[in-house]
């Protein structure tokens, strides 16, 4: 397909790419581009400049801090992910990447285009708000952290604004986490997920339901409890072809249930 | 390196280097298909859906539709055409063949190309590791079951 004409640019540094998505009105990061590359083509972005993170070689890598603290630049693809050693410390993050989409998809998807897009059918954003997630954003006046409960504000929209890039991923250790999803096909498009984390507190993140994460914390994990907060909750999920409103509602509690009893195995 | 709408690049496509002048919004399936000729990568969906289009980058397996020719500059490719050496089929177009694994063979191409990238990491897969391996790939006529065989006969 013809794409609306675009600049490009592939800076070679961080400050260079900083400068070059405040300078131009309209210029966009460019990250794997699975989702940019296909919402150009339908004229859903239509972005005047990409600025293309592939060769920011500070955006990549993973780093296991001596206090289990896992640290993800934002350009780590899923395959990275997947293929870390590091990243076993908590072995949900790869166990999720492994779901998504497919091996040409996770092969040049990164984690950083999938929270910076905040698709509400990703699954990143919520597993990231229940394993309590600490995002770093940096821009012309500095670098700053938000916690990931704090990064999703809309469809399609994050505590990243225009002229600023998510650097880096940071996860607290833990193992007590657990995933469960309806997709459309294996890997595919999420219906409903949630995402469980036992560690401390008990907490709850349920995605494609809202246009964010929708954070639930548990006083209890047995089967009524759960529900019961999801219920009191009050989830307003869309319907469409897929699921109906109700039938979103009905899979966020079973889904609850089965990502918690995941989360008590230990992951 | 300040935003171009143009740029001449480089790369190297099954062992021959091409120097072409392309657009920024050409992507890297028009640019081998109409640019250098190799019409062997197809388009299926241009969504990102239906793998037709997969190629290799630098030795990674990639949706060439969802990847746009600038960003290849200076990249080795490696597309269907480079899979037969002298006229003769490798193993594994030859394990497709005999285990016809294909029907209207619209697919082939990239059902190939993720299978390679698959054996090349895995030099004996299970049938699970197989279908997950070609899970980005859709094939409308087969329903999988003789190109799984083909791919593992190929391993074996």
């Amino acid at each position: 397909m013809l794409l609306r004409e675009v600049e490009y640019a592939r800076p070679a540094s961080v400050q260079e790419a900083l400068r070059l998505l405040g300078e131009h009105d309209g210029a966009r990061a460019l990250a794997g581009g699975q989702t940019l590359i296909n919402v150009m083509k339908a004229r859903v972005a239509s972005p005047d400049v990409l600025v293309d993170l592939h060769d920011l070689q500070e955006l990549r890598g993973i780093e296991l801090g001596a206090d289990g603290t896992l640290d993800l630049g934002a350009m780590t693809t899923y395959a990275d992910v997947i293929d870390s050693a590091e990243v076993r410390a908590r072995p949900i993050l790869a166990e999720v990447c492994a779901q998504i989409a497919d091996v040409q998809v996770r092969n040049r998807g990164t984690i950083g285009g999938n929270v910076c897009s905040n698709d509400p059918t990703n699954h990143l954003p919520p597993l990231l708000v229940a394993i309590g997630a600490t995002m770093t954003i940096l821009g012309a006046d500095g670098e700053r952290s938000v916690p990931a409960a704090d990064f999703f504000l809309g469809v399609y929209m994050t505590a990243a604004g225009p002229g600023e890039l998510l650097t880096k991923i940071s996860v607290p250790p833990g193992k007590h986490d657990g995933f469960a999803s309806v997709p459309i096909g294996r890997d595919g498009t999420c219906i409903v997920n949630v995402a469980a984390s036992l560690n401390g507190e008990a907490r709850l993140a349920i995605g494609c339901v809202d246009a964010v994460p929708v954070l639930v914390k548990l006083e209890a994990t047995d089967e009524e409890a759960i529900r019961q907060a999801v219920h009191a909750a009050n989830l307003d999920p869309p319907a469409d072809v897929h699921a109906s409103a109700d039938y979103r509602r009905h899979l966020a509690q079973v889904l609850s249930v089965r990502a918690v009893a995941q989360a008590r195995k230990g992951s | 390196m300040d935003p171009v709408s143009r740029k001449t690049i480089t790369v190297d496509v099954n062992g021959e280097g091409f120097e072409r002048e392309v657009d920024a919004r050409r992507l890297l399936i028009h640019f081998i298909r109409d640019d250098l000729d190799l019409t062997g990568s197809h388009i299926g969906c241009d969504t990102g859906n239906c793998g037709a289009c997969s190629v290799l980058v630098d030795g990674v397996l990639v949706k060439s539709c969802m990847m746009l020719a600038i960003q290849a500059d200076g990249a080795r490719i490696e597309t269907v055409e480079g899979l037969a050496q002298d006229g003769e089929l490798n193993a594994l177009q030859q394990s497709f063949s005999d285990h016809h694994a294909l029907q209207c063979g619209y697919c082939t191409p990239g059902m190939l190309m993720s299978a390679t990238a698959l054996l090349r990491q895995n030099g004996s897969p299970s049938d699970e590791e197989i279908r997950r391996g070609i899970q980005g790939n859709i094939c409308r006529c087969t329903g999988y079951v003789n190109i799984v065989e083909a791919i593992r006969a190929a391993s074996e």
